[in-house]
């Protein structure tokens, strides 16, 4: 088991009234998992998202990953815990624009003190894993939209992280960027990843093999409730 | 750490425009702090070096009344002080770190000096045989002073060139009778100093004399004072120290043994003093010192608003990068990480800013020396001095900006737009 949260809830205080976000979720994800947590907007997947990914701590509730216990974990250590144990995929990519594809996929490296040849060597294999091994100079502007989530992907995987976290990886991407995305997805499952993607779109959450469902803040759905 | 820093060099490459204008606070304070600094230190040097006579280490012995040079022109012959005789300037002479000691009286000013019609209003020096070697002159026409001159009170002068230029305006001096106070003098040579074309600046008052009138000095035989001006007028001694290094020993020896010898009672206000140069250049130093340091404050208030102006670029910078933040936050960056990036950022700046300040401040020090003729010397440790300083303006208005920036939630930075 990589991840178990147990009586999850967020609340957020706004314009003096508390909203609850997040009400009592429950949630295990096992290793080589491939699950997708569909919602609406405004249903809090993004707020589940940030929990699960270390960003954010929990009103209440118990959350334990990869063995640490979240809640009571310091800002340093859920830095830690992102950086070795997490890989994140976003909407709009956030590379940097300075940056090559080769230091782009190599920067979580940096800040895990890996020393520069290898964080190099490291960043070249996961491009090599995403179909990029011949882009590695270009920088994320001489990119199109599917090499840049690409190297974004490449930046996920490249600590080789427990857990892949993906928020609308295909939000940003043409339908067919987004299908090469999906199979690139399909890959690292097979190769053994775990991996959580958060999707409104239902055609991208039935490239996984789970569904769970959040509406208004109660996750449902699932093998848990079938 | 050196990972850092060339990102930091990149970023600010990146933006060359920006990084410049951000800088150039930096670069003028720096720079106006260079140049200041070195007009002191060429003043300063300028006035030790004319003050202490182009190393010829001669020490003035006066007489003093509670402190102050005792001025002849005005003040009777003071009670109790006996004059110096040929003994004790012998004896002097053996006294630790004298090489050679000369006796003279002297006045400033003077009036009642004439060629023909022209007057002379320079110094008036009543010289020994020994004055000449003492203070490193000798004779470039005619001759000097011999001891028959002396013994027998002939009514005869020297003089150096300047005042040779202000008398006798290029006809030839030597052979000339000039008069001073009704009696006629026969000029019967012209002398000058040893070393260099430096004036000889014994004291205060000559340093001020030769920047006001510079008329130049006639001698005359010390055994005709008496002639011209008062009886029995207690001396003024001239010493050649053995080397620059021994001038105040000399001079205190000299004094401490004048004190004991000539002066009646020990509790008198009259006293034999040695001038101290050093003492009076640093007088002189301080004296512009204290203009020029008001300079430097300005200098320093330009480089807090320059300092002021990093923090505002960093500050719009950390606003500008929300999102990079973001996601170094989120990959697992950690606060510290943020800030030392952002510290580094805005010391890297700075310091090239202090750099390119020092550089420019060289470039004008000089530019201000050949127009102006400013004397100038560059602080190879001001240099350093302002560097480091230029980088510790970067940390300390950086702090804001890059606790700013590492304070950034990960959440809202990723989707600040």
């Amino acid at each position: 088991m990589i991840l178990e949260m147990h009586d999850i809830c967020k609340d957020y205080t706004m314009g003096g009234s508390i909203v609850h976000i997040l009400k009592n979720i429950d949630l295990t994800v096992d290793e080589n998992e491939y699950l997708a947590i569909m919602g609406p907007s405004g249903s809090g997947k993004t707020t589940l998202m940030n929990l699960i990914g270390c960003l954010d701590v929990p009103t209440s509730g118990s959350y334990v990953f990869n063995g640490h216990d979240i809640p009571s974990c310091s800002p340093n250590e859920l830095a830690d815990i992102r950086n070795k144990d997490l890989g994140f995929v976003f909407q709009t990519f956030h590379l940097l624009p300075k940056l090559s594809a080769l230091e782009n996929a190599a920067l979580p490296l940096l800040y895990g003190g890996v020393r520069k040849a290898e964080r190099l060597e490291m960043a070249f294999e996961a491009l090599k894993t995403v179909g990029l091994e011949d882009r590695v100079d270009f920088r994320p502007d001489q990119l199109s939209g599917g090499q840049c989530q690409r190297v974004a992907i490449a930046r996920a995987i490249v600590g080789k992280p427990k857990l892949l976290l993906a928020d609308e990886p295909t939000g940003a991407l043409d339908s067919a960027s987004g299908k090469q995305v999906m199979e690139l997805f399909a890959q690292l499952h097979e190769a053994g990843s775990t991996i959580i993607m958060i999707t409104h779109d239902q055609k991208i959450a039935d490239h996984a093999e789970n569904v769970k469902y959040i509406y208004d803040g109660v996750l449902t759905g699932g093998a848990l409730y079938e | 750490m050196a990972e850092n820093i060339s990102l930091a060099f990149q970023g600010i490459w990146g933006h060359k425009l920006r990084s410049f204008l951000t800088m150039l606070g930096i670069i003028i304070g720096i720079a106006s702090l260079i140049t200041i600094v070195a007009t002191i230190n060429g003043t300063n040097q300028q006035i030790k070096e004319n003050l202490i006579g182009s190393g010829t280490n001669v020490i003035n012995v006066n007489l003093t009344q509670n402190g102050y040079v005792y001025d002849f022109s005005y003040s009777s012959i003071p009670d109790g002080v006996h004059a110096i005789t040929e003994e004790d300037r012998v004896y002097m002479e053996t006294l630790k770190g004298v090489d050679s000691v000369s006796l003279f009286r002297k006045r400033q000013w003077v009036d009642g000096v004439y060629y023909k019609d022209t007057s002379f209003n320079g110094n008036i020096y009543g010289t020994d045989a020994h004055f000449m070697q003492v203070n490193s002159m000798h004779i470039t026409d005619g001759r000097g002073f011999a001891e028959e001159d002396l013994y027998e009170h002939h009514k005869i002068a020297i003089v150096d060139a300047k005042a040779a230029s202000s008398l006798f305006a290029g006809n030839s001096a030597v052979g000339s009778i000039i008069e001073i106070k009704g009696e006629p003098f026969v000029v019967v040579g012209i002398c000058a100093p040893d070393t260099t074309s430096e004036p000889v600046i014994n004291n205060l008052q000559d340093y001020y004399m030769y920047m006001d009138t510079s008329s130049g000095t006639i001698y005359i035989p010390i055994s005709c004072w008496d002639i011209v001006y008062k009886y029995d007028e207690p001396q003024s001694v001239a010493i050649k120290a053995v080397n620059t290094d021994s001038m105040a020993t000399a001079g205190d020896s000299v004094s401490n043994y004048l004190n004991e010898r000539v002066i009646e009672n020990s509790e008198s206000p009259y006293q034999y003093k040695a001038e101290n140069l050093l003492e009076q250049a640093a007088a002189l130093q301080e004296l512009s010192n204290a203009t020029n340091s008001q300079l430097i404050w300005i200098a320093l208030i330009s480089l807090l608003v320059g300092g002021i102006g990093v923090m505002n670029i960093m500050l719009v910078s950390v606003t500008e990068r929300t999102k990079e933040i973001g996601l170094k936050i989120a990959i697992g960056a950690k606060q510290r990480r943020i800030r030392i990036q952002f510290l580094t950022e805005a010391a890297a700046l700075t310091s090239i800013g202090g750099v390119l300040g020092v550089i420019f401040g060289i470039g004008l020090s000089l530019l201000l020396s050949s127009v102006m003729g400013t004397p100038v010397s560059i602080s190879v440790p001001a240099c350093i001095v302002a560097v480091v300083f230029s980088m510790v303006i970067g940390i300390v208005f950086g702090l804001v900006p890059a606790i700013k920036a590492s304070k950034l939630n990960p959440i809202d930075a990723l989707r600040y737009e």
